[in-house]
């Protein structure tokens, strides 16, 4: 059967007296090859000295020295120290204790140094305030080794000395102090008692200087609002280990709300405890960290917030305040927090996150009327110091010509503000500008002088935290680079000899320890001076009076106005203000709401969407694509991507501040856009006009999945009745199988395939994570990152579900309103058409409910005792360890991938390329500097095999030798994986099971406690405790 | 208390031989010690800081007395006055004290109240003594090593010899098969010729079974020497690289017996054993500044010497002026042992806990003079030593539950690492 088909490469092929098919047949390549333009060329050829002769002897010899030195190792050098500190021993690690105070996090930590390199962050535990390091807190190590940091001090972008830096800043200061301009040092929250004399005597120097302090994103409401009815500077603290009632009105006290650091206090409570947890209700328009959390959360707009709050006020005090446009829903939602609150009385407490001084007003009045013991007036967090006041006069100043000089630190207006463009005019009519800055960023690349500032595991200082809380900031490794401190050049700038060490050590010795140890301080960390009750001046803002403390709930309600859709602009766990933007961790680190990494994106409800003609959709890889918005704010627009959030309130959207950099930071790094360009007047709340743009923009989002489909033996849940009052039977059971027709339970070893190893001999190590406990917050991500070297892979990489993370936070909504109504809809499925056939109803459980209930599970290697995928690798690289770990022999996989598809839980890794030394992935990992952060106990992986998570073996066995070296045993608390130290929340425990007395054993026995997926059989060392919610209403 | 006891004691005793030896050598005068004794007393109490002939810590000490008499009028008791209590001198606003101890440095000389008159004499009589002439140079070293490459020679004469006469033999044979065939022909002798049997290559060839057992042998041959190849790839036992420093281990922990963890003292504590930076070597050789052991043709004093002056340029200290240039070069080892990345050995784990000799996987390092990779330091090689190692339990509250557990289970006296967990992939792997 022959065919007369004619096949054709292009159309002239068809054309029978084409001339150029017919040259083109001839030739193998279509232009000539000119080989005559080189031959030809006679002098040139002879005029080299290589001829054809000896190029091929040089190929031969090349070819032969090459094969015969890849016979040979390497040879490997070792260099000591010619002097050893006393203090480093190489390969054991030491800890120091310092503070990280960058203006917008501000943490007490335990920094682990190698060989005299900081590689990991960890949480200080003695610490009493913040002692625990947030997702970006554990990675910020990795800023230290940015290969993008300024290396030394410029003028107009030619590098120059310190000497000549300060010479010339000198003389250029006095000569704006004989102008009589004034001098503005434009400083991030330093909150630092030492930086704050140094200022005044900086101040008494120069005369005319102003100081303006300037958070990029504000709490100043919140300030204006505590100092206007305390007369104290500062922000109302709160424990919420003492509430048992929370309601929040907008406040993502989880995530960065008023500096963050809450949730320890709040986990204490989610656990039930003799029956007893807290109840949280939230209203709130994006969905939240804190949202995510509660038990009740009621989407509303940001408009809404307010009439929320001030109905809320008005229910709770009896004070009589109109409230109108409740809908029905909402406003039934508030009268029950009402009464909760009241009847919770001193256990309640009530929070928001409104930008209103009214809204603030009415949260302190409100608490104060319950007397809230989690409320605190007296000790008060002080990290909140910037003034939106003086940064838009200072703006007006700079347009004006009134400044002559201004001094940057820690700030970088040009990005994260509004009015960037103002600020950019007022700059160049400055006769003297300078910005300290660890990049040449947007702000420090547009002044005249750009002073290299170091990292702060390089600098010194000291922050009050709160009051009487101080911490100390102290180097943990010698400056990388030729840079100094803001501090330090306002110690040259006044003349001031000292090094800034002694300045900070003299402040402290006069004034804040009170006799106490500065070495204990600078050892512990931190000094807490209960003694003494600091009072504040009082300096009144005069705009702040306009409104009176009592009709702050009516101008409340008033002031809300319905105005169309609203924008809530929010800050992302990840990435924050925005500092850390060229960190690979950070931005490969997944959202734990949407799960998506590498952007920022604009939030939208279903409905708004629908309403706009926004879309999202999987391609066919299973990547996550979504529409472009035009975002218009005050005439300012901004295209953004589009991700349909569930709980999004219908009416607002949302969009986080900390992308679309643009200066300072890798090509990769430059994701997402700009939200600060939309924040005016430092209101998170904006009226917004939405337009849909054209193209689609390709996301990397790492669950494509988003419902549980009413599997509820992946999470396991409760409320807090059914626990209360029911058997663990009903709400936890054990999966059964059926053995000669008999009901078994899966645990019994009469259905197993296997004999039971006895490992009741030394150490069985377990995992245990509450899923009440945890928030979702991802620090424990960053620290597995941090301390087992594990790649960053890039946007594209995530997007075809290649990232590397060893554990991962699964988030999952309920398509029902709840995930009890997912399971009862599952188990009612009968048939497969109808109206409960299960055709069509797992169809509707794949999508999430307009206001879905939120689950966080924490997922790693469940160490099986019984592992699939172990039983299959074809050379037994993936091995058991008797003390419960499932080991992987990286050296020994030839990548299989069999493993990997064996694992039910989806928790290994593939090393599909070679991710360090690798230009294609330009990260980190990829220079000598960003190196410097790996671990030296795990071995970096290669491309082509398998890795997971060791349950941090190298840090079990290192507690093993140091007791076996001391001759002791191990007590309960000292074995430690990455995660269980990096949770504050508690969520994580891990430990030995064979040590009965420990908590880990405990929680083994609890009747919360099931195992994922328990029917597999799997027989995991990671156990989790049933989510329990507190519905009950009061 | 007891060492003073016997100190005063030998004291006692050096004064009674004193008095006895004067008593008998009236001769000498009172003023002139024991050259012999002061030596002792020198080593004992100076050699620290001074040395005769060089200035070190403290100046050069030949002649000191005749110096000191001679330049700057000071006799002996002004020495005495020293030597017991030199503080109390440069306080006195003497003019030379104060000199001197500005000249080093301001470093205050210790003070001997407790050495008597007599010692002091001794001491004296002895940096007194005239420098000894350099011994000649070792002449026996030479002929041994002649000798030794002579005999390698001869072997390989003889070798040679019987080669040649192999050669000379087949040659005889050949020339009389040729010979005896030249007779045959004369004489019309008929050979037998091997007409119409098949070679035996032929044969060979055409015996199918044959060509398989051979085949078989052969390939089997070649993939045991090819396995053999392939395990030796990777494994640098017997790696003895030149170092930048003739460092030489024999002279350091065998022949002055310095014990391997007081210079790797990180072997006690941390997973590397640590090579020693350039101060634990300047602890001692600040003092030592010259080789004074065995020598042999290839490592002469001279030798070691310059090895030492190599130390002094790499960790910047200056001989003639007795202090740090701050021109320091680190100095680049080249590793010997080296364990792939994959591989997590921790020597503290070994060291400390285990008690392992550093000689069990290093080999007799004490005897080396140049340091080679004794061990093949392969994955079998750990396996075998875990296998047969009993885990040294004694006196460690740590191992104390588990090892009674564990001996119960497997009903054995002794565990060893192995049934410790010593196999388990992920020990060492991570």
């Amino acid at each position: 059967m022959s065919s007369n088909k004619k096949y054709w490469k292009s159309v002239e092929e068809l054309n029978e007296n084409s001339s150029i098919v017919e040259t083109l047949k001839q030739n193998e390549f279509v232009a000539e090859i000119p080989t005559d333009e080189f031959l030809g060329d006679k002098d040139a050829l002879e005029a080299s000295s290589t001829t054809r002769r000896d190029f091929l002897k040089y190929v031969g010899f090349s070819t032969a020295a090459a094969s015969l030195a890849a016979c040979e190792g390497p040879v490997k050098k070792a260099i000591p120290y010619v002097v050893q500190p006393t203090e480093i021993i190489p390969g054991v690690a030491n800890y120091y204790a310092t503070t990280i105070a960058d203006g917008f996090d501000f943490a007490s930590v335990l920094v682990k140094t190698r060989e005299g390199r900081p590689i990991k962050i960890e949480n200080n535990t003695l610490a009493a305030t913040n002692g625990s390091a947030n997702a970006r807190v554990n990675a910020s190590v990795l800023g230290l080794y940015d290969s993008l940091r300024v290396q030394g001090p410029k003028k107009e972008g030619a590098s120059m000395s310190w000497d000549d830096f300060n010479a010339e800043t000198t003389k250029g200061l006095n000569n704006v102090k004989a102008s009589g301009k004034s001098i503005v040092l434009l400083t991030q929250s330093y909150a630092s008692p030492s930086t704050r004399k140094l200022v005044s005597e900086f101040t008494e120097v120069y005369g005319n200087v102003n100081h303006v302090v300037y958070d990029a994103v504000s709490e100043f409401a919140a300030v204006q609002a505590f100092q206007k009815k305390y007369n104290k500077r500062g922000l109302a603290d709160y424990d919420f280990s003492e509430a048992m009632t929370v309601v929040s009105v907008g406040a993502d006290f989880l995530g960065d709300w008023q500096g963050g650091g809450f949730d320890a206090g709040y986990a204490k409570n989610r656990v039930p405890d003799h029956g007893k947890m807290s109840r949280h209700i939230q209203f709130e328009s994006n969905m939240s960290l804190s949202g995510a959390n509660a038990d009740k959360r009621v989407p509303v707009s940001p408009n809404q917030q307010k009439l929320v709050l001030a109905k809320l006020y008005s229910l709770v005090t009896g004070n009589n305040v109109s409230v109108k446009g409740l809908p029905a829903n909402v406003e039934a939602a508030v009268k029950a927090a009402a009464i909760q609150l009241k009847k919770a009385g001193s256990k309640g407490v009530v929070v928001t996150g409104i930008q209103d001084v009214n809204a603030q007003t009415v949260v302190l009045e409100l608490n104060e009327y319950l007397a809230s013991k989690a409320f605190n007036t007296n000790v008060l967090i002080k990290t909140k110091e910037g003034n939106d006041n003086d940064v838009a006069q200072l703006v007006a100043d700079m347009k004006a010509g009134k400044v002559g000089a201004i001094i940057m630190s820690g700030v970088n207006p040009l990005y994260t503000l509004a009015n960037a463009a103002d600020f950019a005019e007022g700059l160049k009519k400055t006769q003297l500008s300078i910005a300290f800055s660890m990049k040449e960023d947007e702000t420090s690349s547009h002044t005249q002088y750009l002073a290299a500032a170091p990292h702060y595991l390089e600098s010194w200082g000291d922050v009050e935290i709160k009051t009487g809380h101080y911490s100390l900031t102290q180097p943990t490794i010698r400056p990388l680079f030729d840079t100094k401190q803001f501090q330090e050049a306002l110690l040259a700038w006044t003349g001031n000899t000292e090094s800034y060490s002694d300045y900070i050590k003299s402040t402290w010795n006069a004034g804040i320890l009170g006799g106490g140890s500065y070495s204990k301080a600078l050892h512990d960390g931190f000094f807490v001076n209960s003694t003494v009750e600091v009072e504040e001046a009082v300096e009144l803002d005069e705009d702040t009076s306009g409104t009176s403390l009592s009709g702050a709930a009516q101008a409340l309600a008033s002031s809300a106005k319905s105005k169309g859709l609203e924008l809530s602009l929010y800050t992302k766990t990840g990435m924050g203000d925005g500092q850390q933007a060229n960190n690979p961790w950070l931005q490969e680190f997944p959202d734990p709401i949407s799960r998506v990494s590498w952007d920022n994106y604009l939030t939208v409800s279903k409905a708004d969407a629908a309403e706009l003609g926004l879309s999202n959709r999987h391609v066919a890889t299973g990547a996550l694509n979504g529409s472009y918005a035009n975002v218009t704010v005050n005439g300012v627009t901004v295209k953004a991507p589009v991700l349909i959030q569930p709980g999004q309130a219908k009416g607002s959207v949302g969009l986080s501040f900390g992308y679309g950099r643009t200066a300072g930071l890798k090509e990769e790094m430059q994701t997402g856009v700009n939200a600060f360009a939309l924040y005016h007047n430092f209101n998170t709340t904006q009226n917004v006009t939405i337009e849909p743009a054209s193209g689609e923009h390709e996301f990397a989002c790492v669950q494509l999945h988003n419902t549980l489909m009413g599997r509820g033996d992946i999470i396991k849940e409760t409320t807090l009745e059914v626990f209360n009052t029911k058997d663990k039977a009903h709400w936890n059971a054990v999966p059964v199988v059926s053995l000669n027709h008999e009901e078994t339970p899966v645990t019994s070893p009469d259905v197993d395939l296997w004999d039971e190893f006895d490992r009741t001999v030394g150490h069985h190590f377990n995992l245990s994570i509450d899923l009440n406990a945890c928030t979702g917050c991802g620090s424990c991500v960053i620290a597995c990152h941090a301390e087992n070297n594990v790649p960053v892979v890039g946007k594209e990489e995530v997007r075809r579900s290649r990232d590397m993370h060893w554990l991962r936070i699964d988030r999952y909504y309920s398509s029902d309103d709840t995930f009890e109504e997912d399971n009862a809809k599952k188990e009612d499925f009968s048939g497969l058409f109808g109206e409960k056939g299960s055709l069509g109803g797992f169809g509707e459980m794949e999508h999430p409910a307009d206001n879905p209930q939120v689950a966080f599970q924490a997922v790693m290697c469940q160490h099986c005792n019984h592992a699939p995928c172990e039983t299959v690798c074809p050379v037994a690289a993936t091995s058991h360890g008797r003390q419960g770990q499932n080991h992987m022999a990286y050296n020994r996989c030839v990548g299989t991938r069999y493993c990997a598809n064996n694992c039910p839980y989806k928790v290994r890794r593939f090393n599909w390329f070679l991710y360090n030394g690798n230009d294609e992935f330009d990260y980190h990992m990829n220079d000598d500097l960003g190196r410097m952060v790996l671990n030296p106990d795990v071995v970096v992986r290669s491309r082509g095999v398998m890795e997971k998570c060791s349950m941090c073996i190298q840090m079990t066995q290192k507690t093993i030798l140091d007791a076996k070296r001391d001759g002791r045993v191990i007590k309960d608390g000292e074995f430690q994986t990455a995660c269980s130290a990096a949770c504050s929340s508690g969520a994580m425990v891990f430990g030995d099971i064979n040590d009965k007395e420990s908590k880990v054993a405990k929680t083994l026995e609890d009747n919360r406690m099931y195992h994922l997926l328990e029917h597999v059989g799997t027989k995991p060392n990671v156990q989790y405790q049933t989510k329990v919610r507190n519905t009950t209403e009061a | 208390m007891r060492k003073v006891i016997h100190r005063k004691l030998s004291r006692n005793f050096l004064r009674l031989s004193l008095i006895v030896l004067l008593a008998f050598t009236s001769s000498l005068s009172a003023q002139e010690g024991d050259a012999a004794k002061g030596k002792s007393l020198f080593n004992a109490n100076c050699a620290a800081c001074h040395q005769l002939d060089k200035k070190m810590t403290g100046p050069a000490l030949r002649h000191v007395e005749t110096r000191l008499s001679e330049d700057e009028g000071l006799d002996r008791d002004w020495i005495h006055a020293w030597i017991r209590n030199s503080s109390g001198v440069i306080k006195s606003g003497d003019s030379y004290a104060n000199k001197v101890y500005n000249e080093y440095g301001g470093a205050a000389m210790t003070a001997f109240p407790q050495l008597s008159d007599e010692d002091l004499n001794n001491i004296l009589a002895y940096t007194a003594e005239e420098k000894k002439a350099a011994p000649a140079p070792a002449a026996g070293a030479a002929p041994v090593a002649a000798a030794g490459s002579s005999d390698g020679i001869s072997n390989e004469l003889i070798l040679g010899a019987l080669a040649i006469l192999f050669i000379l033999l087949a040659i005889g044979l050949y020339l009389v098969n040729k010979t005896l065939r030249r007779f045959a022909a004369a004489q019309n002798i008929e050979l037998e010729t091997e007409t119409g049997k098949t070679p035996l290559w032929k044969a060979f060839v055409q015996n199918q079974f044959l060509m398989i057992v051979v085949a078989i042998f052969f390939l089997l041959t070649s993939a045991y020497f090819a396995f053999g190849y392939l395990m030796q790839v990777g494994v640098d036992q017997g790696y003895q690289p030149v170092q930048p420093i003739h460092f030489s281990h024999k002279v350091h922990a065998g022949d002055n017996g310095i014990d391997c963890k007081y210079c790797h003292s990180s072997a006690r504590v941390s997973k590397t054993s640590g090579i020693p930076s350039l101060n634990v070597c300047m602890n001692c050789h600040k003092s030592v500044y010259e080789y004074n052991g065995e020598t042999s043709a290839e490592y002469s004093k001279e030798f070691y010497d310059g090895e030492i002056q190599k130390l002094y340029k790499a960790a910047g200290w200056s001989d003639a002026d007795q202090k740090y240039t701050g021109e320091a070069q680190p100095v680049k080892w080249v590793r010997i042992h080296n364990l792939p990345d994959f591989a997590y050995f921790n020597h503290s784990q070994h060291v400390t806990v285990a008690g392992v000799e550093c000689q069990t996987c290093h080999g007799p390092v004490e005897e080396m003079e140049v340091v080679y990779q004794h061990a093949p330091l392969t994955m079998g090689w750990c396996i075998n030593c875990h296998r047969d190692t009993d885990v040294n339990v004694k006196d460690n509250a740590y191992y104390e539950k588990i090892h009674a557990e564990l001996s119960k289970k497997y009903g054995v006296e002794n565990l060893t690492a192995a049934e410790m967990g010593g196999l388990e992939c992920g020990k060492c792997h991570y």
